[in-house]
């Protein structure tokens, strides 16, 4: 199985090798739209800012590729922003795949501090919301391995913006608001969350998606 | 809820823990990824490795330290210790840091705060102030492993590094350090009430309930703590089981989950 993970100089992606590396995967570290195509599986991962590291995938003429894939594609953090219609950071464009507006955490009160930082639990979100995400040629990778209703799951969280609840969301975390901290649409799974600093529930998640 | 953090803090110096560490079932007891590994296997939620190394030697070895940590545990870490500009940052975040602390530097240079943040963001810049409650009634910060007394107060300095861009204050109490009688909550609540940025508490935890009430009467958002984790005389489960019985919102790992897969496991095995 080929892995590939889209180096866009968007920040520290050593500790998703080190992840994958873990579970038995060496992957590609590459920004080559051929290399990318080939892949079985796609990370999407990154950390910064929103406008900066869309003209980053720009100016490697991925921002027209990511959308066309249709092997299994996971975003992580700013990857899972990125994968939405628009951002309020940098009133940035997005790759359009979730019908999403990521907008700025704002605090409410002296506790909420942001960015939201540390370990919060991501829960089922209310049915409506995740009626038909996934399929039989695109199953869920967040199942009863991760999530279950009335267990607690913490995963690790660093981020300024979320994505609120939309259609997309399969599982969901509470923060000042509840917003998306899983999303799915077809092939394309993301996560606000980082699986690689999540201790074995994001090595399950890993595994999961390795697994599509 | 976002959970309140317990981090052990492993001493690095040529390449091995130091300090008593008196681990069971552990092979390699001065290992510092080993040690790392099994803290992040009892549930730690994070990690901190200080280098206290003085040579040029003992740096590289350090850095070499951080990249095995960074492939093996699965948890995020922060290294610290003789971190003088943003080279230094730049070289330990590429081996795999997940943060860096900075302290005596960030006492002299304070701009090397806005540099990290500026560079790398914010969340990567952890703030270390050691400070000590003198006779006058003011928390004046230390450097050099609290051996060189500043003109600094902690209160202001916490407020300048925080303006400047740290992400994360680590405060450590020279009053409390080493006694075991509890953290310095009074100075912990203040900074909470006054800081918009996570507060680490640090110095002088010697029981659970020492745990508790950095929690509860410090408001702090994590703690942290050496001996009583390497000495085994508190162990990182039963704490947070302690901490969650108190109503304090703590990470469990979900043993259901693990359950779940060795139960696979076996079934595998008798098929």
């Amino acid at each position: 199985m080929t892995v590939a993970i889209i180096d866009y100089n968007a920040g520290n992606i050593y500790s998703v090798v080190h992840a994958l590396k873990r579970l038995g995967v060496t992957p590609v570290v590459t920004d080559d739209a051929a290399a990318i195509r080939m892949a079985d599986k796609v990370l999407f991962p990154g950390q910064g800012e929103a406008r900066q590291a869309m003209t980053h995938l720009h100016q490697r003429g991925l921002d027209t590729l990511i959308p066309t894939l249709t092997q299994p594609v996971l975003g992580i953090c700013i990857g899972q922003q990125l994968l939405c219609r628009h951002s309020e950071e940098g009133d940035t464009a997005g790759l359009g795949i979730f019908d999403a507006e990521v907008r700025r955490m704002r605090p409410l009160r002296h506790e909420d501090k942001v960015p939201h930082m540390g370990w919060n639990t991501i829960e089922v979100p209310a049915a409506p919301l995740q009626a038909a995400v996934a399929t039989a040629a695109h199953p869920a990778i967040f199942d009863s391995s991760i999530l279950t209703e009335g267990l607690e799951t913490y995963v690790y969280f660093v981020h300024s913006y979320a994505v609120p609840l939309c259609r997309h969301t399969v599982a969901q975390t509470t923060y000042i608001e509840p917003f998306s901290s899983a999303m799915q649409r077809d092939n394309f799974y993301a996560t606000q969350f980082h699986p690689e600093k999540s201790g074995p529930v994001g090595q399950q998640l890993l595994a999961n998606f390795l697994a599509l | 809820m976002l959970a309140k953090r317990i981090i052990p803090c492993l001493d690095v110096k040529d390449g091995m823990t130091v300090k008593g560490v008196n681990f069971v079932d552990l092979r390699l007891a001065g290992d510092p990824v080993e040690l790392g590994q099994a803290y992040s296997e009892q549930g730690a939620d994070e990690l901190v490795y200080l280098d206290i190394t003085a040579s040029h030697e003992g740096r590289r070895t350090f850095t070499d330290v951080v990249s095995r940590v960074a492939a093996q545990v699965n948890i995020p870490f922060t290294v610290g210790g003789g971190i003088g500009e943003l080279a230094d940052v730049e070289r330990l975040l590429g081996a795999g840091a997940d943060k860096v602390s900075i302290n005596s530097a960030a006492m002299r240079q304070p701009s090397l705060i806005d540099e990290i943040a500026t560079y790398f963001g914010s969340q990567v810049c952890v703030v270390a102030i050691d400070a000590r409650l003198d006779a006058d009634g003011t928390w004046r910060c230390y450097t050099h492993g609290g051996r060189t007394a500043t003109t600094r107060s902690l209160y202001e300095w916490a407020h300048e590094a925080q303006e400047r861009g740290a992400g994360e204050l680590l405060f450590t109490s020279m009053n409390h350090d080493g006694t075991r009688q509890g953290f310095a909550n009074d100075a912990l609540s203040h900074l909470s009430a006054t800081l918009s940025i996570p507060v680490i508490a640090s110095g002088g935890a010697g029981t659970m309930d020492h745990f508790r009430d950095a929690f509860t009467l410090g408001h702090a958002d994590a703690a942290l703590a050496a001996s009583v984790f390497h000495f085994g005389d508190i162990s990182i489960p039963a704490l947070k089981a302690y901490l969650r019985q108190n109503g304090i919102p703590i990470r469990q790992q979900n043993d259901t989950h693990h359950d779940k897969q060795q139960h696979h496991a076996t079934t595998d095995q008798q098929q």
